[in-house]
């Protein structure tokens, strides 16, 4: 096996971005795909677009080269999905949002609330005993954010997985209607 | 014009030139049965069970190179459809079910006879549709029949709710369809076709392996050129057989599981390996690590999604196998290998030294019965296989000619499959001759389809290989699992008997001597003709790739032996 191969199989996660028509079932249909294909998916979002009738979602998935590419053209063969583009190594805007519900007493509520500063996070919730802090992120800036508020009882925790979108115009080839290629 | 959906449903399927339809009634598409008595030039076929009416439009579409369709009620009906839609989805037949469903009203209630169809056949279809408004309707069944034949085809489900089917409303069928997210990729990528031409221009032991997809593409003719062009053999998967005549002298027939040897052989030492209209299957790769090792491999193959999923070729061209072997006919100089093909040549007279029918061999055993059929039938019937030891024999022994000359379930490996997908072939080809080739177990599982091809006065003719077990599972059992043949033995009935129930004549083969008088006896018998083979019972199918092995490292047919009772194979 060559060394450029042996690369290309190593596992992390990609980001891809697949517009659906907004019908019923078809969020079931790219779901089973992902099930019946074994494809270990990290996160999965889907949300209204810019166009009336298409949905947007966006997936990482564990995995190499080669798992990420069989994804991309399993769910071209779904018809209605419409568009599929992995944005792995395009530059992009990937966010994610975390509510996080943290115990504090009078002691420990200043602290946390300086760490929210810190991560520019807010507190949208204030109880005698506990906060709820709100985080819009980078991944990896939420998991920080996420592993020193575990230091205060941690109570409830929801991510909403990442949303991604690429920087300038790269990538922005269409608004979903029409597939660039197609594979039946 | 007002119609009801039910109307809708056979307009729509008269305007895409529908003309048979296998199906069974039942509560919940009453009214299309209803409105049926309206439309006579679409002939219905009854079935006996609902999994038969699935492999009957699969026949029918392998033949008729048309859409094949099926019609069935809801619930039990609809899930008696799966194994046919799996069937026909794995080896990418063009077909569209429509299944009754109950009223809009009840959905989702666990009515009577309600599945959830749409999601249980989801995973087994090219695409399925639940409708809810007449007014979808005749969109639905237009896009259904466009996605079925366009690209690389399959079934899709319509699933019609009953209150649909009874609902009014202006007709009017699209003339075109726009689906956004499906549009078949075509034209060629011509980067790739330039370093596809280097590389067989290259190739000093270049190998091509066929697949249905040069079948599907009507391709055979630009097959067989690019082929003689460039003098490069041709192996065939169990689809691709057909794809040239066996006969023709650079087809090497089938490799894989049970391929030939010196077809197995030149994929292990081929430099280049051309993949057409083929997915690399792991029947035909073996041990994947170590398929075609010496090899460079170009994948002609029109659904991407095959590309690198098994085997990452160094250069694809996804398109209609026609337009790429066309393309690359055209642009590749002549070439001759006659080194090569001297090598392969020797490997195949080995094999052929080898082979169990130049042994003195008293029994009736399979082999013998599959090579008499294709001299009794002149190598011209279409021949309709179901799943096992049986199957490979006849994709060995009968030298097929012609594209979708041999039906068979090839991914899904569907026993059953052989005597209504038969009745599908007849209904398409009326004047063919057609011969199912049916093993005990496989012929047990639909053999009440024999009451469908009797009412529709079919003259299909029927031989079983009876050897008293579920015989190719029993050769695993004999080969890796110690000669414990557990759950295997067979008890069958007097096929002939069966048969006569059904008025349909037959007759049993115990000798080897009778075959050849039994064949033409017949073929000669204006109607329908079961013939039951009373077979040597313990036969196993070499050569044989054991699983987990490569493809290279094959159990060989055993040498010819010398014995003191003459010239016996030491099986």
């Amino acid at each position: 096996m060559s060394t450029q191969s042996t690369a290309n199989t190593l596992a992390r996660q990609h980001t891809v971005v697949a517009w659906l028509e907004d019908k019923p079932g078809v969020l079931n249909r790219v779901v089973g795909l992902f099930r019946r294909r074994n494809f270990n998916i990290e996160s999965l979002t889907v949300g209204p677009s810019e166009t009336p009738g298409i949905s947007r979602l966006t997936f990482v998935v564990d995995g190499d080269d080669h798992m990420v590419d069989q994804a991309v053209k399993q769910l071209y063969k779904l018809v209605n999905v419409t568009k599929v583009e992995n944005i792995t190594h395009k530059p992009a805007i990937k966010r994610e949002m975390a509510l996080v519900r943290v115990k504090v007493d009078s002691s420990t509520r200043s602290e946390v609330m300086q760490l929210v500063d810190i991560y520019r996070a807010r507190i949208v919730d204030v109880s005698m005993d506990s906060v709820v802090v709100q985080a819009v992120g980078r991944q990896e800036q939420i998991d920080s954010l996420l592993e020193l508020l575990s230091n205060y009882p941690l109570l409830e925790m929801v991510r909403t997985g990442v949303v991604a979108m690429t920087r300038g115009l790269v990538g922005r080839n269409g608004n979903g209607k029409h597939k660039r290629r197609a594979a039946l | 014009m007002k119609m009801t959906g039910a109307q809708i449903v056979w307009e729509a399927m008269l305007r895409e030139q529908v003309k048979v339809v296998f199906g069974m009634p039942g509560g919940a598409n009453l009214p299309i049965y209803d409105a049926l008595t309206q439309y006579p030039q679409i002939h219905h076929v009854l079935v006996r069970h609902e999994q038969g009416a699935s492999h009957m439009a699969d026949g029918y579409a392998r033949v008729s190179d048309e859409v094949g369709v099926c019609l069935v009620t809801s619930g039990p009906a609809a899930t008696n459809l799966v194994t046919g839609l799996a069937t026909a989805m794995m080896d990418s037949v063009p077909m569209v079910a429509i299944t009754g469903q109950v009223p809009t009203s009840l959905l989702g209630n666990d009515a009577f006879q309600e599945t959830d169809v749409t999601g249980v056949t989801q995973p087994v279809t090219k695409h399925n549709y639940l409708v809810t408004d007449v007014r979808e309707l005749a969109q639905v069944m237009k896009e259904a029949f466009h996605i079925a034949r366009t690209g690389r085809p399959g079934p899709v489900l319509i699933d019609i709710c009953k209150d649909v089917q009874n609902d009014s409303t202006d007709f009017v069928y699209p003339e075109e369809v726009t689906l956004a997210g499906f549009s078949p990729w075509q034209g060629l990528d011509e980067q790739a076709l330039g370093q596809a031409v280097t590389l067989i221009e290259q190739a000093q032991r270049p190998l091509i392996i066929a697949g249905h997809g040069v079948q599907m593409a009507h391709a055979t003719e630009q097959l067989r050129k690019f082929a003689e062009k460039t003098e490069i053999p041709m192996a065939m998967t169990l689809l691709g057989l057909g794809n040239v005549p066996e006969t023709h002298p650079l087809s090497l027939g089938m490799c894989g599981m049970h391929g030939e040897a010196h077809a197995n052989l030149a994929i292990q030492e081929c430099d280049l390996l051309i993949g057409v209209g083929m997915r690399f299957d792991d029947r035909v790769t073996g041990k994947l690590d170590e398929f075609a090792p010496k090899a460079q491999i170009i994948h002609l193959e029109m659904d991407a999604a095959e590309v690198g999923k098994n085997v990452h070729p160094d250069v694809a061209l996804i398109a209609d196998a026609k337009d790429s072997l066309q393309a690359l006919a055209a642009a590749v100089p002549s070439g001759r290998h006659e080194a090569w093909m001297a090598q392969i040549q020797q490997w195949r007279a080995d094999g052929e030294e080898r082979d169990i029918l130049r042994a003195e061999v008293e029994e009736l055993i399979p082999p013998y019965v599959m090579r008499q059929l294709w001299h009794a039938t002149g190598g011209d019937a279409i021949i309709v296989t179901d799943v096992g030891q049986h199957q490979m024999w006849e994709a060995q022994y009968y030298l097929h000619q012609h594209p979708h000359q041999l039906l068979t379930s090839g991914g899904l490996g569907t026993m059953g499959y052989a005597l209504p997908a038969a009745i599908g072939a007849q209904m398409a080809a009326p004047n063919m001759p057609v011969w199912v080739v049916a093993g005990d177990g496989g012929f047990q599982m639909t053999l009440q389809e024999l009451g469908t091809l009797a009412q529709e006065k079919l003259p299909i003719k029927i031989a079983i290989i009876n050897n008293g077990f579920l015989g190719m599972v029993r050769q695993w059992q004999q080969l890796f699992y110690g000669r414990r043949y557990s759950g295997t033995p067979m008890l069958s009935p007097d096929f002939v008997q069966l048969a006569a129930a059904y008025d349909i004549a037959g007759r049993t083969v115990t000798h080897k001597e009778e075959v050849t008088e039994a064949l033409q006896q017949a073929q000669d018998h204006p109607g329908p003709f079961l013939l039951e083979f009373r077979v040597k019972e313990e036969v196993n199918v070499y050569p044989m790739v054991a699983p987990g092995a490569n493809v290279g490292e094959l159990l060989r047919r055993p040498t010819i032996v010398q014995g003191p009772s003459g010239v016996t194979p030491a099986w």
